[in-house]
């Protein structure tokens, strides 16, 4: 059966129409074209999929979508504000905290995830945070610094 | 050029450009000065190419200033992560006197850009640099000599900077790349040397430059293979066997009843579901089954090193020294030691992918592929189509590692997409990644070293299976040595290939635990020995860099050791120093610090070169600690992130890695020699810090409270 599931992309309210079971992952890639969210596992083990479902990280590959409905759904591609770099994307450049940037959209939700509940995070707490985000290139280090960067930045124009 | 040849020149030096291929693509090009440059010409940049063998007229590099200024730079490599979208970009820049910022790569289109061989054994900088610096001197004089003509001036007194050409002296009579070109079409091939820049001239060379692709990558924006949707696209899910190397038997697709536009494709052992939704098509897989024929199991984890040992026999010498029984006879210490290394996944984070569709007779496809040329060339031969008619587009790669020169994903996506006649998409799912890896082979080092009265090395019997000899030529002064491959195609239960600086980590691993146990057998530091034994002078430089960087007489704390390895990878010397920390209750090891060193020639983009060291140490701890397949026969048993370990952030120690300063050589490897240290310096450090001397990797909790008992 068929059923209309609502909820807000990006701060844009949408309807789909859909079995329920489906992954958040494969309406937002395949069914709507934000294809920013990428598929790395589709267990749950690696991150690259994650997005923010009201505030809180979640890895979209494990999340049916009936279970969003009248949620808000925040991807990488609605980070940055006219055209503006979101200051952990800009963190992530200035420190170059990727590679291959498979992981980076997954690595930067997840850290703004944990800026948003915590905007001071320790380095053990940003590793044990970010900890099930796998990035096969080695961009960790970067990554910490780009976050404890963007920490700061995000912290000075609040 | 297919995979498998480039497999075996991956698993040995590479000191040439590789290419052959004739290509004709500049019909398709708009206005501009265009400078294409034929492969013979190379010989022209003596001392620069590197190159040792010319054998083809083909059009090995080329750009294009257009009307409006900005320049394309066309090249069949592709980006992956390693940077050259950066590194290439700045010695285009340097040479043609432009911002950075006004180049715009073209990579890895094989309508556009002309033939590669791969994007592999860190070749890109080696041999593109050279090629591309001369197009770009090239396209710098002919712009000069037009500028000369418009301005009534002679070119010696002319100077191009930041895009435009001036006056020396005066500053107010200028011209612009972009004024220069405007409606013009001149085809330029080189026929003599151009000048290209000294070291002490650079504006743009050995300067830090963050990547250029950051920003697309951090705002989704930047398109991997996956990403491409096609109008009636539909997506692929394939029924696997069990076993790698299953035969088909039977198909019973009554199960697929049930879904509605579900479409069941066969040709041969391949078989899957296709669906305009990629979640049914995966659903409806599932409910297809087949009936496959399982290939014998000839090993399994636990029998596989002596199985290789014992199926193996063919050998080639591949260095040789001095006399063995002499060595033996005149050596006051023997040392023998066994070492062993279990297959490792590339495991990028991004899948296999190929997104396809046919049009008339033609063939379009964005793959994630490290050999888009390959790629084109093997679809062409299995659909027996011209080469012209298959046209591979440029994409970003999320990942490589050497396991995406195999484009297994791309034939299989054709096939399909020409049997349901619609465009298609294929992703490998992660489990499909791990049964169809071609993995890093298992492998066992033999190995014998044997010392003089005096503490000399005098002896080096070095046998190894199936690891490859890149990077094994002796570098320590021994007398008496030789080295052997033994190998054999087929001899592994599932497919194999090349895998970052293929076979060089496990053989740097044997060879650098192996003088650590001479030097310990002799109860001399191991920093000493090195340099004691070691006769390129150029390495005894890189491995004192490291030692000074590091403070290797520093006093360690309660349970912590130190481990040193020394290696050479594509043309860069690398010396790895380890600190780690044993727990001897639990076995775990935690890196604690590395410091990387390396004598890579002229290092063109220092803060990329950095990166992609600490990227290469960051996945070297991967396979010295944690990664390891478990298998019986062809039937893979680690088929997810949660039993094939990568290393992750808590794991990563700090790294520190620094370069012998050489801006006027050649520019050697970057993207691969770092890694092949990890291992041997990580068992070393282990070995330091607790006595336990692991020799299989990876260094597992379990192998070290074994060799502790």
């Amino acid at each position: 059966m068929k059923q209309t599931i609502s909820f807000k992309l990006n701060g844009k309210p949408l309807s789909v129409l859909v079995d329920g079971e489906e992954s958040l992952l494969t309406v937002i890639r395949s069914y709507l074209d934000y294809t920013g969210t990428k598929y790395g596992c589709g267990l749950g083990q690696c991150g690259a999929c994650t997005v923010l479902i009201d505030n809180e990280p979640a890895q979209s590959c494990m999340t049916y979508i009936e279970d969003v409905a009248g949620k808000e759904i925040i991807t990488i591609e609605g980070l940055s504000v006219n055209g503006n770099l979101h200051p952990i994307q800009k963190a992530f450049v200035e420190h170059d905290a990727l590679q291959c940037g498979y992981c980076t959209s997954g690595m930067i939700m997840n850290a703004y995830g944990l800026l948003l509940r915590d905007p001071e995070p320790s380095r053990e707490k940003i590793i044990e945070e970010m900890e099930e985000n796998l990035c096969r290139c080695g961009s960790y280090n970067r990554i910490i610094d780009a976050i404890q960067t963007a920490a700061l930045e995000m912290k000075s124009t609040m | 050029m297919d995979s498998n040849s480039i497999t075996q020149l991956y698993f040995s030096n590479v000191d040439h450009p590789i290419t052959y291929d004739r290509r004709k693509f500049l019909k398709k090009l708009g206005k501009g000065i265009i400078v294409i440059f034929s492969i013979n010409h190379l010989s022209l940049l003596e001392g620069w190419s590197q190159n040792t063998f010319v054998e083809d007229e083909d059009f090995n590099a080329f750009l294009r200033v257009k009307e409006d200024g900005r320049v394309d730079c066309y090249t069949g490599k592709i980006e992956m992560g390693q940077g050259v979208i950066t590194s290439l970009a700045q010695v285009l820049a340097e040479e043609l006197e432009v911002p950075i910022t006004s180049v715009d790569m073209i990579m890895g289109d094989t309508d556009l850009c002309p033939y590669d061989a791969g994007t592999w054994g860190s070749l890109t900088t080696r041999f593109t640099d050279p090629v591309i610096r001369a197009a770009a001197a090239e396209a710098r004089e002919i712009l000069i000599s037009l500028a000369a003509e418009k301005l009534g001036e002679a070119a010696e007194n002319l100077q191009a900077a930041n895009g435009t050409i001036f006056v020396k002296g005066d500053k107010s009579k200028t011209i612009t790349y972009a004024q220069l070109t405007k409606g013009k079409k001149i085809v330029k091939s080189l026929t003599r040397k151009p000048e290209i820049k000294k070291a002490k001239d650079f504006n743009i060379i050995g300067k830090p430059i963050l990547s250029l692709d950051a920003v697309a990558k951090v705002t989704g924006k930047a398109k991997y293979s996956g990403d491409i949707k096609l109008p009636g696209m539909v997506y692929a899910s394939i029924i696997r066997p069990k076993v790698y190397g299953s035969k088909k038997v039977s198909v019973d697709k009554s199960g697929l009843s049930q879904f509605e536009g579900a479409e069941l494709l066969e040709d041969g052992d391949l078989v899957a579901v296709v669906h305009l939704d990629p979640e049914i098509a995966s659903k409806a897989s599932k409910k297809v089954k087949i009936e496959w024929k399982e290939p014998e199991a000839k090993a399994t984890t636990e029998t596989i090193f002596t199985y290789l040992e014992n199926t193996i026999t063919e050998n080639d010498v591949f260095e040789k020294g001095g006399n063995l029984e002499e060595g033996k006879k005149s050596s006051s210490k023997l040392i023998k030691g066994k070492y062993y290394d279990g297959y490792k996944a590339h495991a990028s984070i991004e899948p296999h992918c190929a997104t396809c569709y046919f049009e008339g007779d033609k063939l379009i496809m964005w793959a994630s592929s490290q050999t888009p040329f390959g790629t084109r060339a093997e679809l062409a031969k299995t659909f027996d189509m011209p080469l012209e008619n298959v046209h591979i587009k440029q994409i970003f790669l999320g990942g490589g590692f050497g396991g995406k020169i195999y484009n297994q994903q791309a034939v299989e996506a054709a096939k399909l997409a020409k049997l349901c006649g619609k465009p298609l998409q294929l992703v490998w799912t992660r489990k499909e990644e791990f049964m169809y890896d071609r993995f890093r082979p298992a492998a066992v080092i033999n190995v014998t070293s044997g010392v003089n009265a005096n503490g000399k090395l005098n002896l080096w019997d070095f046998d190894i299976y199936c690891a490859g000899t890149r990077g094994t030529n002796l570098f320590y002064d021994i007398p008496n040595n030789r080295t052997r491959l033994f190998n054999q195609n087929n001899v592994h239960p599932f497919g194999t290939g090349a895998w970052r600086a293929p076979g060089n980590s496990t053989t740097t691993f044997a060879r650098e635990s192996h003088i650590d146990v001479t030097a310990h057998a002799l109860g001399v530091d191991a920093l000493e020995f090195r340099l004691k034994n070691l006769k390129d002078q150029n390495m005894v430089a890189t491995l004192k860099l490291a030692a000074e960087t590091f403070g290797w007489n520093k006093e360690k704390p309660e349970g912590h050791g130190y481990g040193i390895a020394l290696g050479k990878d594509a043309g860069t010397l690398v010396a790895i120093i380890a600190e780690v920390y044993v727990d001897t209750n639990t076995g775990e090891v935690t890196p604690i610090r590395i410091v990387c060193a390396q004598d890579m020639g002229q290092v063109v983009n220092p803060h990329g070169a950095t990166v992609q060291t600490e990227g290469g140490v960051t996945m070297g701890i991967g396979y010295a600690l944690y990664e390891d397949i478990e298998f019986e026969g062809g039937n893979v048993k680690t088929t997810s992130f949660n039993k094939y370990q990568i290393n992750t952030f808590s794991h990563t120690p700090k790294i520190e890695c620094v370069f012998i300063d050489k801006m006027d050589s050649k520019p050697q490897g970057g993207g691969e020699p770092a890694i092949i240290c990890v291992g041997g310096a990580i068992a070393n450090a282990v070995f330091d810090a607790c006595g336990a001397r692991v020799n299989l990797l990876p260094i597992s909790p379990k192998r070290i409270l074994e060799s502790l008992k």
